[in-house]
């Protein structure tokens, strides 16, 4: 079935403001992006001079949370290893493929080593033959540098990109927080924020031995940052992402043991969260995703040491990643670039951008409508987010995933 | 013996803002946030209980019928037996519940357990935990005062309160004096409770440890780091001594306790570099030898360690009968 979405600004590859066009999508797919107007014999819908953008795609989530995907305009999510049980079987990557078909599709990672233990390497072969898209560490780094060497061999003999966490282990220990004054006032225990620099610098060596393509899942400080602007010099494949937590908020968020603020890596020093805007400025960072980690009461209400981390940032991602807009970070469609193209090149999908012959995950988007963000009130299966309160800019009016209107 | 409960600050300097009241907060969570003439207030309010606790008749009706539960999920001895001891010497019920014989250890949350407190209709609870942040938690979630005890490397306020109120007996006035704090300072909620304490006073604080037991940032809190015992020493008025925890003694911070003796060790031949009046403090169980020596650690002329234990228990009267003011309807605390 055809269709075609009108009088809508469309963000379109290659031009830095939202196009007047038409987009023609037949089934899932984009047929036509033209000046052109639609012939009558077709479903027009009508976007009454909304953004229509690429679908996001979350590279790296912990729950496959559709309520709060949808809200927030994620079509497809590359899901963390990191579930119960552990996704390092073929059948549990072919499993989690297909269960959120066919309005959000999600795209398991392999898990590196079997138990996410760092310790032998997992069926990633097989585990791309069942559908996984690339690997990935999960919430730690893999220690063993000669372990760490011979995935990266691997993977790159499978083309798969690896894609990492990046804080030593040795360093961060029991550690929940960042070296610095607050974990000080706090009496936290805490590692410095050199943790992150000191993995990168193992992982790009490894990437320069391997030449496996390694994307760095977050990169939160101005060290680890320039390490990864001088391996892209160099020629090296090596991309990074970020959450929006990390680009607004530091440290100090932990104050009075706010567990809704505790995310790993932990949040740093205002220093770093400077920097991090500023790489997001020269394209140092590839990728915004949500790191969306709903948890509940009884993952979070406790002393701040013994809380898990993460946040549901789902829902937020798209409004508080267009404060980088309205501050001048970036123009709308590097924004789209961050939060849907770079994510489906390294997943290597034809989804992420509206070009002809791409799969039809469009959004329809209002950038300016005014919301407050409220834990009590949120579509995630958990309201853990540290922008509680926080008034924002930016909703989804409509989805389509494959075309289809959800 | 007739007391003034009304608790209007006199004393010159105590800055106290007219129309509020003297201790406005509602539980002692830390010495963090408090405000110098709150902090004074405790210690003049504390001085009283010192005079009561030399009597041979010890005993306060001021809190008569009012339950406090002193629930301790640390392993404690005289922080337990001081707040015990405070209680009764207030007239309250005091019920000590114990970690080890508790719910807690068969899996019950926090939250829960402190839900539960609440529910037994206490009027002052006491908490000690082994988490930093613990105790705020609770006191989210429970409609008394509520007492930090000691919660992780966080605060210790009560410590921190009878130090000062050791100091203050003493040496005088506060403000101005050079205070070398000395030990496990990265690990030390002691330590941090009294940062925040002596600087609000006034005191010049050093910290002193090798770099590996001292936080970062500490200039942000007005505190000189030292990793030279002898210069930190120079000229102090008050060397406080902290406990080496013993997991931290075996190759993972220090090479050996002899090994810190040495080098961080107070002894009578390194005490000479401070003040010849200087105090020395502690706030216990000592490891003799490691961070302190007996020699000094047992010289009444200059060890303020018993002591300390003696203004422990008249701090704990004078909090719990303040934070209960309100509760109890005391005339000017609404």
């Amino acid at each position: 079935m055809k269709q075609v979405f009108t009088n809508a600004q469309v963000l379109v590859p290659g031009a830095t403001a939202p196009q007047p066009l038409n987009v023609t999508t037949d089934g899932d797919r984009i047929i036509n992006v033209s000046e052109k107007a639609p012939s009558p014999d077709r479903d027009n819908i009508d976007c009454k001079g909304a953004i229509l953008a690429p679908g996001i795609i979350d590279l790296g989530v912990f729950a496959i949370d559709k309520p709060a995907f949808h809200y927030g305009g994620v079509t497809r999510a590359a899901l963390m290893p990191d579930q119960s049980p552990v996704l390092d079987l073929p059948a549990m990557i072919k499993h989690n493929a297909s269960e959120g078909k066919p309005d959000l599709w999600s795209h398991p990672l392999a898990a590196a080593t079997k138990g996410l233990l760092g310790a032998e390497l997992a069926e990633i072969g097989l585990m791309k033959q069942a559908g996984a898209r690339a690997v990935a560490t999960g919430r730690s780094w893999i220690a063993n540098s000669g372990i760490m060497l011979k995935l990266l061999h691997y993977c790159r003999s499978l083309d798969m990109p690896v894609i990492v966490h990046s804080e030593d282990s040795g360093l961060t220990a029991n550690a929940v927080a960042t070296a610095g004054e607050t974990a000080t006032r706090l009496g936290l225990s805490s590692a410095p924020a050199s943790a992150e620099s000191l993995s990168i610098a193992r992982d790009i060596a490894l990437v320069r031995e391997s030449g496996a393509h390694v994307h760095f899942r977050q990169v939160t400080t101005a060290q680890g940052l320039d390490l990864i602007r001088q391996a892209k010099a160099e020629g090296l494949p090596v991309t990074c992402g970020i959450t929006p937590a990390h680009l607004f908020l530091s440290d100090i968020a932990i104050s009075d043991f706010r567990t809704f603020a505790k995310l790993s890596p932990p949040l740093r020093s205002e220093e770093d969260r400077l920097a991090c805007l500023e790489s997001i400025r020269d394209s140092t960072i590839d990728v915004i995703s949500s790191g969306h980690d709903p948890r509940g009461p009884e993952d979070k209400r406790l002393p701040f040491a013994e809380a898990e981390s993460g946040m549901a940032g789902a829902e937020t991602l798209l409004a508080l990643s267009l404060n980088l807009v309205r501050d001048g970070y970036v123009d709308l469609s590097r924004l789209f670039e961050l939060l849907s193209t770079a994510p489906a090149k390294i997943l290597g999908v034809e989804a992420g951008q509206i070009s002809k012959g791409f799969e039809a995950d469009l959004i329809l988007i209002d950038i300016d409508a005014p919301w407050q963000v409220d834990t009590r009130r949120m579509a995630a299966a958990a309201g853990n987010t540290p922008f509680d309160k926080l008034p924002v800019q930016g909703r989804v009016r409509a989805i389509y995933k494959g075309g289809k209107a959800l | 013996m007739t007391i003034d409960q009304t608790g209007s600050p006199s004393a010159a300097g105590h800055q106290f803002p007219a129309g509020s009241d003297a201790f406005p907060h509602r539980h002692l969570l830390g010495i963090a946030g408090l405000q110098p003439w709150e902090i004074l207030f405790l210690l003049k309010e504390a001085e009283q209980w010192v005079d009561l606790n030399r009597q041979s008749s010890k005993h306060a009706d001021r809190l008569d019928g009012l339950t406090v539960i002193n629930a301790f999920f640390e392993n404690s001895t005289r922080t337990l037996l001081s707040f015990e001891i405070a209680g009764k010497r207030m007239g309250a019920d005091v019920v000590n519940m114990h970690a080890a014989q508790s719910s807690v250890k068969k899996g019950e949350t926090l939250i829960d357990t402190a839900v539960t407190l609440n529910a037994m209709r206490a009027d002052a609870i006491v908490i000690r935990h082994g988490s930093s942040g613990a105790v705020q938690l609770i006191a989210d979630k429970v409609d008394c005062p509520v007492l930090n005890a000691g919660d992780g490397s966080h605060e210790h306020p009560t410590q921190a309160l009878l130090d000062a109120l050791t100091i203050q007996r003493r040496k005088g006035d506060i403000s101005g004096l050079t205070v070398t704090i000395c030990g496990d300072v990265m690990h030390s909620r002691v330590a941090r409770s009294n940062i925040y304490c002596l600087t609000t006073l006034g005191a010049k604080v050093r910290v002193c440890a090798p770099t590996a037991l001292l936080p970062v940032a500490l200039d942000r809190m007005n505190v000189e780091a030292f990793s030279n015992f002898d210069e930190a020493l120079d000229g102090a008025d008050v060397v406080m001594m902290l406990r080496l925890q013993n997991e931290r003694m075996n190759g993972d911070f220090i090479p050996s306790p002899r090994e810190f003796h040495h080098l961080y060790g107070l002894t009578r031949e390194r005490l000479a570099l401070a003040k010849p009046d200087a105090l020395v403090m502690h706030p216990g169980p000592m490891n003799r030898g490691v961070e302190i020596s007996s020699d000094v650690a047992d010289d009444v002329e200059r060890s303020a360690i018993i002591e300390q234990v003696e203004m422990g228990v008249a701090v704990r009267m004078a909090c719990l009968d303040i934070l209960t003011r309100r509760s109890r309807g005391v005339e000017g605390w609404s």
